[in-house]
């Protein structure tokens, strides 16, 4: 009796649950926002979008797939990004990719005035937009730049739920972040596994084969390896919690980023004893 | 990709702004906004060639019922006929709220 009990609670929450996964990236930043304090930038209704796009004969969003916004924190300002997966992958263009760094390279501004504001990165991203080439490339470099610059004065919080996942330039820009937020949906990874199968075959690596990917690249086996620093399921509120007490962490305490330990992943490294 | 225009009579004014939809496959972007006229404008961009007449049926439909002087932006990424009066709906909707 007791076993079923036990079940039946673990359904009522897993019912109750707000799936974070299942929300576009608008949804997602209001769910992360205090209530009634979401004030979007460079929204659809400005039709800041691709250029590009629509000379190779692909419709462009009005936003270009990413909504940025300020609000607060538990009353701190803050800057959420949030890349819209559905959209062409989630890819960064020219346009999606200054979005971000240029509301990250004015957050920086404000930072080194002494007026903080808290960067928040929600990633589903496939990587660069493969249409828009160096263009987006030099977006995720200076996205790149921009995260190393802010998190000497605040927390820089990234956040992979899924199902795309982060990859490419972006998943650099993910390990750049001084917390980072995971659920077991989530991927990290630098190439994603349809273009590893591609490029190598389909003896290296079976994309198809999701147990397999997952176990290299998921979310649960980047945490057991230190690349992820919370480990959620897909519950936006427990998120949202997570997102809070991060950045609420004394900066005094903080380790030093991981981009800055070589000696652990170089250890980390000899123990797996990878061959040439 | 294709642009495609239609225009349609209104007499109720409409004050807000509602964006719906996502350009993503099978789905559409709705963003709807006040129109400076007493008519109704709309504008798609779908990346699906060769649909108009059935892109006319769908909006005729829809605008039949419709009453509100909007300027409408559908951007396409080749949503069905139920999907496209599903989202318009969905921004019909949003007016109200």
């Amino acid at each position: 009796m007791n076993t079923d009990a036990a079940a039946q609670a673990g359904y009522r929450r897993f019912l109750e649950r707000r799936s974070f996964i299942e929300m576009n990236a608008r949804e997602r930043v209001r769910a992360v926002l205090d209530p009634g304090t979401y004030r979007e930038m460079l929204g659809p209704f400005d039709r800041i979008k691709s250029p590009w796009l629509p000379l190779q004969g692909i419709v462009a969003q009005a936003d270009d797939g990413v909504v940025l916004a300020r609000g607060t924190l538990q009353a701190k300002p803050a800057l959420i990004a949030a890349i819209e997966s559905a959209y062409q992958g989630g890819s960064m263009g020219e346009v999606s990719g200054a979005k971000i760094a240029g509301a990250l390279e004015l957050a920086l501004e404000d930072c080194e005035q002494g007026r903080l504001i808290f960067p928040v990165l929600l990633f589903e991203t496939g990587g660069v937009r493969l249409q828009e080439a160096n263009l987006g490339l030099a977006a995720i470099a200076e996205i790149h730049a921009a995260i190393i610059a802010l998190r000497r004065y605040v927390p820089v919080v990234g956040v992979i739920a899924g199902m795309v996942g982060c990859f490419g330039g972006m998943s650099l820009a993910a390990a750049l972040c001084t917390h980072l937020i995971v659920t077991p949906q989530a991927r990290l990874g630098m190439n994603g596994p349809e273009v590893i199968e591609q490029e190598a075959g389909i003896e290296e690596l079976d994309a198809a084969d999701r147990g397999l990917i997952w176990s290299l690249i998921g979310g649960e086996r980047r945490y057991a390896e230190g690349f992820a620093d919370d480990l959620l399921e897909d519950d936006a509120d427990a998120i949202a919690a997570a997102i809070r007490k991060a950045v609420s962490a004394d900066p005094a305490s903080a380790a030093k980023p991981r981009s800055m330990q070589v000696e652990r992943y170089v250890e980390m490294l000899r123990k797996l004893g990878p061959t040439p | 990709m294709e642009k495609i225009q239609y225009d349609y009579p209104a007499t109720r004014s409409v004050a807000q702004r509602v964006h719906v939809g996502v350009v993503g496959s099978g789905d559409l972007e709705v963003l709807l906004e006040p129109s400076a006229d007493a008519r109704t404008h709309v504008v798609v961009n779908t990346s699906v060639d060769g649909f108009e007449a059935t892109w006319k049926n769908v909006l005729d439909r829809f605008f039949a019922r419709f009453d509100g002087a909007v300027s409408i932006e559908i951007n396409d990424f080749g949503a069905t006929p139920g999907t496209v009066m599903l989202r318009l709906a969905q921004a019909a909707e949003g007016l109200r709220a």
